[in-house]
């Protein structure tokens, strides 16, 4: 299945782009999506304990099931305000 | 009353959406402007540049203004934030909250900047004299109890 993976701030720059479509297996999770990208861009293990993960702009935990069609966005540590 | 976006803000058509809500049960609005200020951890800052995940930071405010009612019954919340470019003096983030009493007005606006600080998803990068970096605060949690304990808390001080 197909997903599409946002990435903000600093995770945006360490990959080089803001949105990219990735294929992922049935049963995939946030974290099975997380470790596959972390994989292809080191930089970003960096973040695997701060970052917050979202799916269908929603927050949600990393053991989230992903379907088809979804989007995931991976957010390092805010700072608004 | 809930907004994110590069336009400058301004507070008074927040006080007046706050106000036409009213129905005369109001006894005080308390407005918050956050500014871009020259300083930063010893850098001299030349300005902010602000991006968000809109839809998210939307469904947050809104949260973050259920969470200030729940606490503070009665407290009605308007909440701008703004993204892009935003210059020294300027204001990054606006909060107007309304209430029958001035406690409560003053304790839920300082809870919703805390709040929007700890989970929303927004972030700054500062532009310096010599580079420019990401800032990087809290790990947004929005189901964290301890940290919505500890921004009710500060409210209170």
């Amino acid at each position: 299945m197909r997903v599409t993976v946002r990435l903000f701030a600093r995770l945006r720059d360490i990959t080089g782009t803001a949105e990219m479509p990735r294929e992922v297996s049935t049963g995939a999770t946030i974290a099975t999506v997380w470790r596959d990208l972390a994989g292809e861009f080191p930089g970003l293990s960096a973040y695997e304990r701060s970052m917050s993960s979202a799916l269908n702009e929603d927050y949600v935990r990393m053991d989230a099931e992903v379907h088809d069609g979804d989007e995931i966005a991976f957010l390092p540590p805010v700072s608004g305000g | 009353m809930l907004a994110i976006g590069p336009a400058p803000l301004a507070l008074e058509p927040l006080v007046s959406a706050v106000a036409a809500d009213s129905d005369g049960v109001d006894g005080a609005i308390v407005t918050f402007l956050g500014l871009a200020r020259n300083h930063n951890q010893g850098r001299r800052v030349r300005y902010l540049e602000y991006e968000a995940y809109t839809p998210l930071a939307l469904k947050t405010f809104a949260r973050i203004a259920v969470e200030a009612r729940e606490r503070w019954p009665g407290v009605r919340v308007a909440l701008h934030h703004r993204t892009g470019r935003v210059n020294i003096g300027e204001a990054s983030v606006a909060i107007v909250t309304a209430s029958p009493h001035r406690g409560d007005a003053y304790s839920s606006c300082r809870y919703v900047i805390e709040r929007v600080k700890q989970i929303a998803p927004v972030w700054k990068r500062e532009y310096f004299e010599g580079g420019d970096v990401w800032i990087e605060g809290a790990t947004a949690d929005p189901d964290d109890a301890t940290a919505r304990e500890h921004a009710e808390r500060i409210a209170c001080a």
